[in-house]
């Protein structure tokens, strides 16, 4: 046993000690940022399949025409200057049909190459469009082509886009990345319908001819990393790092333990640590790292069952809002990261109104409403109307999120102070979307999230015509099932009003509407949580679906 | 041998049939599709956007037809695009298989390579302190959850030591040491997770053999202790363990999706529980009968074993 014991007391520290002769030091090139992230793209083609791993990982190799900035102001990346109607490169005109229509005039960079020395042209930009709008190549917002009905193409880098409609945003294009003519066109002339699984951007993704942004892909490996390295031909501001490695780790406490260990710098915000998770690690590794936490257009909110009889009454509804104190559950659950949410437009937002019908926690008049309303015998501690029935509500959402679960059992506490007595029931995310929410089989309340856009209009989730029902095959996601002709008359309004000023009032008008109607409950907005190195500096997180990535070349190391 | 092989390949080969079809129903009757997915990633994308893009994807049309045109299409050679991974399914499952077998034989390797002797070496002294010290190592690699383990063998070798990396695979041009230090740990992880339940199996079948009167034979004409033990009993203690090896090796090829995730090891568990989450059903049909197949294999592999370390075992002829 001595022997033994011996044995074990040499060998353990000599194994140590062998283990780190033999491995090499991991000493950091300065030049190479690795970062995690916790999702792999599952393919890399810009405009087909719209995934938040994906722009993440394409805003270093590739740039929309357009994009929102981190003050959230459109600006231009694939143009030179943004058209709007003031300077003259947006012209209102009539459609060959007589309808209202626009023209934008946008130039490409003079000095804008693909990563094999290709210049960028209009061909490139006439292809993109044909790929977009062909009903078969597998575009998801097909919508952003279908209203270019003819492009004029000027020059090699000067273009028109002729437009069929008159919409505010007719100057966004986010959504759309030029794609390279000299590489893909042939693939996509011999199957359209093939396209989508044929595309170099999945067939050889290392192929420089496919990127035009400060980086280019030099290798991937499906579910592990994606190795990206400065590409010559970037006409703009030389990036300071020569290498990127992406790393996908979906495991966040193998991530944690990745920074620590060095084998990551940094854990991006877009894809990385849920906010509880980045506060619990801040507390413990706060002195090493900079923590950033970025509220954005990550909407958490209550949908509400309108046909669901006690929901139906808008005294419940309100008193509902009434009963539940958000402002205490942010400031206990996330440290006051977390903003309460008055209504579905952000307070970052330019359209976000001063004026909405706030709800401050007041549990007083949440009881004089449900008395109000018929719901005045409590037996129990749960209220019941005058024929016998109690006030339960079934609160459901995605299984195996620990916040969201955390914060449900928060409200049912607190609603139950008021006398609701509300139910808890989980489904796994695929059965919740794919079933509960879309064919409005939840019969209370659906607790979930919207990601948007700055000044998004939110006619697929208010719009009386957005209301998934079998005969339009579930189409729309207005679930609560909302119908006001003044909203939907509002939304069309917005729409196309071209004057951002004269748009605003309509916005407050739709917020009123919905803060005054209550067909959903505003819970926050989520913030996402960046742990960056002290060293890095010039990352500005964004908090909106365009990544922070776009903005690459800002990004350097100072000590 | 012959008939033997060629009923056990129809019998494969029905079974492979019935399970394509309950794989393919069941993956397309869960709720939701990828076009849900798509819908709540992106803002811009319309009711109609989705219409078109389920009929382009075929997932408006009911299962059974959906299942009929992949059958016909498989059985022509077409196992047709990984509609995830907008690739070839093999082009998708073949980096994924070798890096599944890699990690997954080495652990099987290591775990048979200590098991053995362990297991053989405790049943032949029995409780004494090393068939003691065996028991509780089992016990422990078979109670601790794996992801624990790993966590703790990361923040052990990579965050406190920094020898090794903590996740993740090397880069191709990395040489071979390079390449594996990141499968230490992931292996290490697995192999001291199955260690300890071989190393009982073949403990339990050493004990029952050592107990037979040919071993009381072999001892009584002289045979030294380690004789009897590695030549006489071991071959024969060998028979149940194969069949838990043989299931094994089929696991082998449908990996293992924890250690995966936590070690970002790109490997098969990780590819099939993506294309499933994913409804991604060429992939996830494909991947899973793979998987079945190489089971049944293994199961094979096993029977013609059994004959091989004990003669009086004979193979698809029934004595009359």
């Amino acid at each position: 046993m001595a022997r033994w014991n011996l044995l074990l007391v040499r060998a353990i520290p000599t194994l140590i000690v062998a283990f780190s002769l033999v491995s090499q030091a991991y000493a950091q090139d300065p030049k190479t940022l690795q970062i995690g992230i916790t999702q792999y793209p599952a393919n890399l083609h810009p405009n087909i399949e719209s995934m938040v791993a994906k722009s993440y990982t394409l805003g270093f190799v590739q740039r929309p025409i357009t994009a929102f900035d981190a003050a959230w102001k459109l600006v231009c990346l694939e143009c030179e200057t943004l058209p709007t109607i003031e300077n003259g490169m947006a012209i209102l005109e009539k459609t060959p049909e007589g309808a209202d229509g626009i023209a934008v005039t946008f130039s490409i960079p003079k000095d804008a190459f693909w990563g094999d020395g290709t210049p960028i042209t209009t061909s490139d930009v006439e292809f993109t469009f044909e790929v977009g709008k062909h009903p078969l190549s597998g575009t998801t917002a097909i919508e952003t082509y279908r209203r270019i009905y003819r492009i004029d193409v000027h020059d090699d880098k000067r273009f028109t886009l002729h437009q069929d409609r008159r919409t505010f945003n007719y100057n966004q294009f986010n959504a759309v990345t030029i794609l390279p003519d000299h590489l893909e066109r042939p693939i996509f002339e011999k199957q359209p319908a093939e396209y989508k699984n044929r595309t170099l951007y999945d067939s050889d993704s290392t192929n420089p001819g496919l990127y035009s942004g400060p980086y280019r892909i030099v290798e991937a490996v499906r579910g592990s990393f994606i190795l990206l390295e400065r590409n010559v031909y970037w006409r703009g501001k030389k990036p300071y790092f020569d290498k990127i490695i992406i790393r996908s780790i979906e495991n966040t406490s193998a991530m944690e333990a990745n920074l620590l260990s060095g084998n990551i710098d940094m854990i991006a915000g877009e894809l990385g640590l849920q906010l509880d998770q980045g506060i619990a690690f801040e507390k413990r590794h706060g002195d090493r790292f900079n923590v950033i936490y970025k509220s954005g257009l990550h909407y958490e909110h209550i949908d509400l069952n309108l046909q669901n009889p006690i929901l139906a009454d808008l005294r419940v509804r309100q008193a509902l809002l009434y009963g539940i104190d958000r402002a205490t559950i942010s400031d206990q659950l996330f440290h006051g990261r977390q903003p309460v949410a008055n209504s579905m437009i952000s307070p970052h937002d330019r359209t976000y109104t001063k004026q909405p019908i706030i709800y401050a926690y007041n549990p007083e008049k949440a009881a004089s409403l449900l008395d109000e309303a018929g719901w005045s015998i409590l037996r129990k501690g749960i209220r019941h109307n005058d024929q016998g029935q109690s006030l339960r509500l079934e609160l459901m959402s995605t299984a195996g999120d620990k916040t969201r679960e955390l914060v449900q059992q928060v409200l049912q506490s607190q609603l139950r102070q008021i006398g609701v007595d509300i139910r808890i029931k989980n489904e796994a995310p695929r059965v919740f979307f794919g079933q509960t929410t879309r064919e409005r089989k939840f019969t209370a309340m659906a607790m979930y999230a919207w990601v948007s856009s700055p000044e998004l209009v939110p006619r697929t989730t208010l719009h009386s015509t957005q209301i998934p029902v079998p005969e339009n095959n579930f189409s729309g996601q207005n679930y609560s099932t909302i119908s006001i002709p003044e909203l939907d008359n509002l939304i069309d309004q917005v729409e196309s009003e071209l004057d951002p000023d004269k748009r605003l009032p309509l916005w407050e008008k739709i917020q009123q509407i919905y803060t005054r109607e209550i067909p959903v409950i505003p819970l926050f907005f989520r913030a996402n949580t960046y742990i960056l190195p002290k060293w890095l500096h010039g990352l500005e997180p964004t908090g909106h679906l365009d990544p922070s990535t776009l903005w690459v070349e800002n990004w350097s190391r100072v000590q | 041998m012959k008939g033997f092989l060629l009923t056990r390949g129809a019998q494969a080969l029905l079974v492979i049939l019935i399970m394509s079809f309950v794989i393919y129903s069941l993956i397309g009757l869960m709720p939701g599709d990828p076009i849900d997915q798509m819908i709540s990633a992106d803002p811009n994308m319309t009711s109609a956007d989705a219409t078109r893009l389920r009929a382009l994807y075929g997932l408006d049309l009911p299962i059974h037809q959906r299942y009929w045109n992949w059958l016909s299409a498989a059985l022509s050679g077409d196992l047709g695009y990984s509609r995830l991974f907008a690739k070839p399914v093999l082009e998708v499952l073949l980096p994924a298989l070798k890096n599944s077998v890699m990690l997954l034989g080495l652990a099987l390797f290591m775990s048979i390579c200590i098991a053995i002797p362990i297991g053989t070496l405790a049943a032949s002294k029995p409780r004494s302190v090393f068939d003691y010290g065996v028991n509780l190592f089992a016990f422990a690699g078979i109670s601790i959850p794996s992801f624990w383990l790993a966590l703790m063998l990361i923040i052990l070798f990579s965050v406190i030591l920094g020898v090794l990396p903590a996740g993740g695979i090397a880069q191709s041009d990395a040489g071979f040491w390079e390449s594996m230090k990141y499968l230490i740990l992931p292996a290490a992880t697995l192999t001291i997770a199955s260690v300890g339940g071989h190393a009982r199996y073949v403990r339990a079948a050493m004990l029952e053999v050592l107990r037979q009167d040919y071993i009381r034979t072999a001892r009584a004409k002289g045979a030294g202790a380690m004789r009897v033990v590695w030549r006489h009993a071991l071959r024969n203690a060998m028979i149940p363990v194969v069949t838990i090896m043989a299931l094994d090796f089929g696991t082998l090829f449908s990996g293992a999706l924890i250690t995966e995730t936590i070690y970002s090891w790109p490997g098969m568990g990780k590819l099939i529980f993506d294309s499933v989450m994913g409804n991604d059903c060429n992939l996830a049909l494909i991947a899973l009968l793979f998987a079945t197949t190489l089971t049944l294999v293994g199961s094979l592999l096993a029977d013609i074993c059994y004959a091989w370390l004990d003669p009086r075992i004979t193979l698809g002829v029934s004595e009359q």
